[in-house]
Protein backbone atom coordinates (compact mmCIF):
# COMPACT_ATOMS: atom_id res chain seq x y z
CA UNK A 1 0.00 0.00 0.00
CA UNK A 2 1.43 3.58 -0.89
CA UNK A 3 1.74 5.85 2.18
CA UNK A 4 -0.44 8.13 1.04
CA UNK A 5 -3.36 6.09 0.54
CA UNK A 6 -2.59 5.02 4.06
CA UNK A 7 -2.54 8.40 5.75
CA UNK A 8 -5.88 9.17 3.25
CA UNK A 9 -7.21 6.23 4.88
CA UNK A 10 -6.78 7.26 8.12
CA UNK A 11 -8.20 10.73 7.90
CA UNK A 12 -10.84 9.15 6.93
CA UNK A 13 -10.88 6.91 10.02
CA UNK A 14 -10.41 10.35 12.40
CA UNK A 15 -13.95 11.66 10.66
CA UNK A 16 -15.61 9.04 11.58
CA UNK A 17 -14.26 8.36 15.23
CA UNK A 18 -14.68 11.97 16.25
CA UNK A 19 -18.41 11.86 16.67
CA UNK A 20 -18.19 9.08 19.32
CA UNK A 21 -14.85 9.97 20.65
CA UNK A 22 -16.50 11.52 24.60
CA UNK A 23 -18.58 8.72 25.06
CA UNK A 24 -15.86 5.98 24.43
CA UNK A 25 -13.17 7.86 26.86
CA UNK A 26 -15.60 8.72 29.89
CA UNK A 27 -17.37 4.80 29.88
CA UNK A 28 -13.30 3.46 29.27
CA UNK A 29 -11.71 -0.12 30.28
CA UNK A 30 -7.69 0.11 30.84
CA UNK A 31 -6.13 -3.12 30.79
CA UNK A 32 -2.55 -2.53 31.43
CA UNK A 33 0.53 -5.26 30.32
CA UNK A 34 3.71 -5.01 32.14
CA UNK A 35 6.45 -4.49 29.70
CA UNK A 36 9.58 -4.23 32.07
CA UNK A 37 12.67 -6.84 30.68
CA UNK A 38 11.20 -9.50 33.28
CA UNK A 39 7.93 -9.15 31.65
CA UNK A 40 9.07 -8.95 28.00
CA UNK A 41 10.99 -12.09 28.65
CA UNK A 42 7.92 -13.96 30.04
CA UNK A 43 6.01 -13.10 27.39
CA UNK A 44 4.56 -10.15 27.99
CA UNK A 45 4.38 -9.24 24.00
CA UNK A 46 2.35 -12.27 23.37
CA UNK A 47 -0.24 -11.40 26.01
CA UNK A 48 -0.48 -8.01 24.85
CA UNK A 49 -1.48 -9.50 21.03
CA UNK A 50 -3.80 -12.21 22.46
CA UNK A 51 -5.45 -9.42 24.20
CA UNK A 52 -5.64 -7.06 21.24
CA UNK A 53 -6.52 -9.93 19.38
CA UNK A 54 -9.58 -10.91 21.62
CA UNK A 55 -10.87 -7.29 22.15
CA UNK A 56 -10.90 -6.84 18.32
CA UNK A 57 -13.47 -10.22 17.77
CA UNK A 58 -15.51 -9.03 20.65
CA UNK A 59 -15.86 -5.46 19.59
CA UNK A 60 -14.90 -4.67 22.98
CA UNK A 61 -13.99 -0.80 23.40
CA UNK A 62 -10.75 -0.86 25.58
CA UNK A 63 -7.61 1.19 25.78
CA UNK A 64 -4.45 -1.15 25.77
CA UNK A 65 -1.50 0.32 27.74
CA UNK A 66 2.00 -0.94 28.89
CA UNK A 67 4.00 -0.21 32.12
CA UNK A 68 6.76 -0.99 33.02
CA UNK A 69 8.26 -2.87 35.96
CA UNK A 70 6.75 -3.06 39.12
CA UNK A 71 8.87 -5.04 41.32
CA UNK A 72 6.60 -8.37 41.26
CA UNK A 73 9.00 -9.95 38.27
CA UNK A 74 7.98 -13.72 39.40
CA UNK A 75 4.26 -13.04 38.55
CA UNK A 76 4.79 -11.38 35.07
CA UNK A 77 2.99 -11.25 32.83
CA UNK A 78 1.02 -9.20 35.08
CA UNK A 79 -2.17 -7.67 33.33
CA UNK A 80 -4.19 -4.84 35.66
CA UNK A 81 -7.90 -4.33 34.60
CA UNK A 82 -9.64 -1.03 35.51
CA UNK A 83 -13.01 -0.01 34.79
CA UNK A 84 -14.85 3.30 35.46
CA UNK A 85 -16.33 2.73 39.49
CA UNK A 86 -14.34 -0.54 39.77
CA UNK A 87 -11.63 -2.18 41.80
CA UNK A 88 -7.93 -2.45 39.90
CA UNK A 89 -7.62 -6.06 39.59
CA UNK A 90 -3.71 -6.99 39.03
CA UNK A 91 -3.47 -10.78 37.76
CA UNK A 92 -0.15 -12.43 37.39
CA UNK A 93 1.26 -15.72 35.31
CA UNK A 94 -0.89 -14.88 32.80
CA UNK A 95 -0.59 -17.04 29.20
CA UNK A 96 -2.11 -16.06 25.95
CA UNK A 97 -4.26 -19.15 26.42
CA UNK A 98 -5.76 -17.58 29.63
CA UNK A 99 -6.57 -14.30 27.75
CA UNK A 100 -10.33 -15.55 26.11
CA UNK A 101 -11.46 -16.54 30.09
CA UNK A 102 -10.08 -13.43 31.48
CA UNK A 103 -12.24 -11.17 29.04
CA UNK A 104 -15.18 -13.34 29.24
CA UNK A 105 -15.38 -13.26 32.98
CA UNK A 106 -14.11 -10.03 33.91
CA UNK A 107 -14.70 -7.48 31.35
CA UNK A 108 -18.00 -9.37 29.89
CA UNK A 109 -19.66 -10.89 32.85
CA UNK A 110 -17.73 -8.29 35.66
CA UNK A 111 -16.80 -10.93 37.46
CA UNK A 112 -12.81 -11.42 39.23
CA UNK A 113 -11.02 -14.80 38.33
CA UNK A 114 -9.62 -15.69 41.75
CA UNK A 115 -7.33 -17.95 40.94
CA UNK A 116 -5.12 -15.48 38.52
CA UNK A 117 -5.47 -12.77 41.55
CA UNK A 118 -2.41 -11.42 42.76
CA UNK A 119 -3.65 -7.99 43.96
CA UNK A 120 -6.48 -5.71 43.93
CA UNK A 121 -6.66 -2.25 44.26
CA UNK A 122 -9.23 0.32 46.17
CA UNK A 123 -12.62 -0.35 47.69
CA UNK A 124 -15.17 0.32 45.08
CA UNK A 125 -17.37 -2.62 43.53
CA UNK A 126 -15.95 -5.78 42.52
CA UNK B 1 14.60 -13.37 24.71
CA UNK B 2 13.99 -15.34 21.76
CA UNK B 3 13.99 -12.19 19.30
CA UNK B 4 15.51 -9.22 18.71
CA UNK B 5 12.30 -7.36 18.34
CA UNK B 6 12.18 -8.24 22.07
CA UNK B 7 15.21 -6.43 22.92
CA UNK B 8 14.40 -3.68 20.80
CA UNK B 9 10.88 -3.81 22.99
CA UNK B 10 12.73 -3.49 25.88
CA UNK B 11 15.22 -0.77 24.70
CA UNK B 12 12.03 1.40 23.10
CA UNK B 13 10.61 1.00 27.03
CA UNK B 14 13.50 2.19 28.70
CA UNK B 15 12.98 5.48 26.14
CA UNK B 16 9.73 5.85 27.20
CA UNK B 17 10.82 6.21 31.53
CA UNK B 18 13.40 8.24 30.42
CA UNK B 19 10.81 10.79 29.54
CA UNK B 20 11.37 10.42 25.55
CA UNK B 21 8.70 11.90 23.32
CA UNK B 22 10.34 10.92 20.38
CA UNK B 23 12.89 7.55 19.42
CA UNK B 24 14.45 6.97 15.96
CA UNK B 25 14.37 3.13 15.22
CA UNK B 26 16.43 2.01 13.00
CA UNK B 27 17.21 -1.49 11.30
CA UNK B 28 20.03 -1.95 8.58
CA UNK B 29 20.23 -4.82 7.11
CA UNK B 30 23.03 -5.27 4.29
CA UNK B 31 23.17 -8.57 3.33
CA UNK B 32 26.10 -7.92 1.33
CA UNK B 33 28.21 -6.95 4.27
CA UNK B 34 26.73 -9.28 5.93
CA UNK B 35 25.66 -7.06 8.78
CA UNK B 36 22.73 -6.14 10.54
CA UNK B 37 22.42 -3.05 12.69
CA UNK B 38 19.76 -1.54 14.91
CA UNK B 39 20.08 2.34 16.19
CA UNK B 40 17.51 3.32 18.91
CA UNK B 41 18.25 7.31 19.42
CA UNK B 42 16.44 9.06 21.95
CA UNK B 43 15.75 12.14 23.17
CA UNK B 44 15.00 11.09 26.83
CA UNK B 45 16.47 12.70 29.56
CA UNK B 46 20.05 10.99 29.09
CA UNK B 47 22.54 9.96 31.20
CA UNK B 48 26.23 11.09 32.10
CA UNK B 49 29.06 9.09 31.49
CA UNK B 50 29.93 7.48 34.53
CA UNK B 51 26.04 5.78 34.67
CA UNK B 52 26.46 5.23 30.51
CA UNK B 53 29.16 2.59 31.72
CA UNK B 54 27.53 1.33 34.39
CA UNK B 55 24.22 0.41 32.59
CA UNK B 56 26.02 -2.92 31.26
CA UNK B 57 26.39 -4.18 34.77
CA UNK B 58 23.42 -6.35 35.29
CA UNK B 59 23.56 -5.04 39.13
CA UNK B 60 22.78 -1.42 37.75
CA UNK B 61 19.23 0.26 37.05
CA UNK B 62 17.41 3.42 37.47
CA UNK B 63 14.37 1.89 38.80
CA UNK B 64 13.48 1.45 42.61
CA UNK B 65 10.96 -1.80 42.00
CA UNK B 66 14.06 -3.55 42.05
CA UNK B 67 17.83 -4.10 42.26
CA UNK B 68 19.27 -5.35 38.84
CA UNK B 69 18.57 -4.10 35.12
CA UNK B 70 18.64 -6.87 32.66
CA UNK B 71 17.83 -5.15 29.62
CA UNK B 72 21.03 -3.60 28.46
CA UNK B 73 23.51 -6.61 29.73
CA UNK B 74 21.40 -9.75 27.69
CA UNK B 75 20.83 -7.19 24.43
CA UNK B 76 24.93 -6.38 24.48
CA UNK B 77 25.50 -10.30 25.41
CA UNK B 78 23.25 -11.32 22.37
CA UNK B 79 25.31 -8.81 19.84
CA UNK B 80 28.57 -10.09 21.41
CA UNK B 81 27.66 -13.38 20.51
CA UNK B 82 27.66 -12.91 16.97
CA UNK B 83 30.83 -10.95 16.18
CA UNK B 84 29.14 -7.80 17.04
CA UNK B 85 28.65 -5.26 19.33
CA UNK B 86 26.93 -2.98 21.66
CA UNK B 87 27.49 0.51 21.94
CA UNK B 88 25.56 3.64 23.87
CA UNK B 89 26.12 7.42 23.66
CA UNK B 90 24.31 9.65 25.60
CA UNK B 91 24.06 13.30 26.51
CA UNK B 92 22.34 13.97 30.13
CA UNK B 93 19.42 16.60 28.99
CA UNK B 94 19.79 15.43 25.28
CA UNK B 95 18.91 11.96 24.70
CA UNK B 96 20.86 8.53 24.67
CA UNK B 97 21.95 6.64 21.26
CA UNK B 98 22.18 2.71 21.47
CA UNK B 99 23.66 0.79 18.41
CA UNK B 100 23.74 -2.90 17.96
CA UNK B 101 25.58 -4.65 15.71
CA UNK B 102 25.55 -8.40 14.79
CA UNK B 103 27.20 -10.41 11.99
CA UNK B 104 23.47 -10.94 9.47
CA UNK B 105 24.74 -14.58 8.92
CA UNK B 106 25.64 -15.81 12.60
CA UNK B 107 24.16 -19.00 13.53
CA UNK B 108 23.67 -17.81 17.21
CA UNK B 109 21.87 -14.54 15.73
CA UNK B 110 18.43 -14.40 16.96
CA UNK B 111 15.65 -13.58 14.17
CA UNK B 112 15.01 -10.20 14.09
CA UNK B 113 11.20 -11.04 14.37
CA UNK B 114 7.93 -9.18 15.04
CA UNK B 115 8.83 -5.70 14.54
CA UNK B 116 5.38 -4.28 13.99
CA UNK B 117 4.41 -5.63 17.19
CA UNK B 118 6.36 -3.64 19.41
CA UNK B 119 6.70 -0.52 17.70
CA UNK B 120 2.77 -0.74 18.14
CA UNK B 121 2.79 -1.54 22.04
CA UNK B 122 5.18 1.15 22.72
CA UNK B 123 2.51 3.74 20.82
CA UNK B 124 -0.07 2.67 23.25
CA UNK B 125 2.09 4.05 25.88
CA UNK B 126 -0.09 6.69 27.77
CA UNK B 127 3.04 8.61 28.01
CA UNK B 128 2.60 9.84 23.82
CA UNK B 129 6.03 8.61 22.51
CA UNK B 130 6.16 9.07 18.99
CA UNK B 131 8.63 6.96 16.77
CA UNK B 132 10.09 7.46 13.44
CA UNK B 133 10.64 3.66 12.17
CA UNK B 134 12.89 2.66 9.20
CA UNK B 135 14.03 -0.64 8.25
CA UNK B 136 16.42 -1.24 5.29
CA UNK B 137 17.04 -4.63 3.58
CA UNK B 138 19.93 -3.64 0.73
CA UNK B 139 18.29 -0.98 -1.02
CA UNK B 140 14.92 -1.92 0.05
CA UNK B 141 13.61 0.50 2.78
CA UNK B 142 10.74 0.87 4.76
CA UNK B 143 9.84 4.37 6.56
CA UNK B 144 7.29 5.20 8.95
CA UNK B 145 6.70 7.61 11.39
CA UNK B 146 3.92 7.89 13.60
CA UNK B 147 3.93 11.71 14.22
CA UNK B 148 2.80 12.39 11.02
CA UNK B 149 -0.33 9.86 11.89
CA UNK B 150 -0.78 11.70 15.04
CA UNK B 151 -1.07 15.02 13.46
CA UNK B 152 -3.96 13.59 11.26
CA UNK B 153 -5.47 11.99 14.45
CA UNK B 154 -5.83 15.31 16.30
CA UNK B 155 -6.96 14.17 19.20
CA UNK B 156 -7.87 10.40 18.59
CA UNK B 157 -5.67 8.77 20.57
CA UNK B 158 -3.71 5.78 19.10
CA UNK B 159 -5.50 3.53 21.65
CA UNK B 160 -8.72 3.45 19.78
CA UNK B 161 -9.20 0.27 18.00
CA UNK B 162 -9.70 1.29 14.55
CA UNK B 163 -6.85 3.39 14.91
CA UNK B 164 -4.85 0.55 16.49
CA UNK B 165 -5.63 -1.02 13.51
CA UNK B 166 -4.71 0.58 11.40
CA UNK B 167 -1.27 1.11 12.40
CA UNK B 168 -0.66 -2.25 12.55
CA UNK B 169 -2.05 -2.73 9.47
CA UNK B 170 0.50 -0.41 8.24
CA UNK B 171 3.44 -1.65 9.86
CA UNK B 172 2.60 -4.97 8.99
CA UNK B 173 2.24 -4.07 5.02
CA UNK B 174 5.35 -1.81 4.96
CA UNK B 175 7.34 -4.73 6.51
CA UNK B 176 6.27 -6.95 3.99
CA UNK B 177 6.77 -4.71 1.17
CA UNK B 178 10.75 -5.05 1.93
CA UNK B 179 11.00 -8.26 2.22
CA UNK B 180 9.76 -9.42 -0.97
Amino acid sequence: MSKLKSIEELKKLRENLQKGMQIRTQTGTRIIVGMGTCGIAAGAREVMSAILQELDQRKIEANVETTSCIGMCAREPLVDIEQAGLNRVTYGNIKPEFVPRLIEEHIVKGQVVPEWVVARMGSAGI
Amino acid sequence: MLELSLHVLDVLQNSVEAGATRVKLEVNEDLAGDRLEITVEDNGRGMDPEMTARVFDPFVTTRKTRHIGLGIPLFAEAARGCNGDLKIESTPGVGTRLTAGFQHSHLDRMPLGDMPSVILMTLLSPRNVDIEYVHRIDRQEFAFDSAEAREVLGEVPFSQPEVRAWLESTLREGEAEIKK
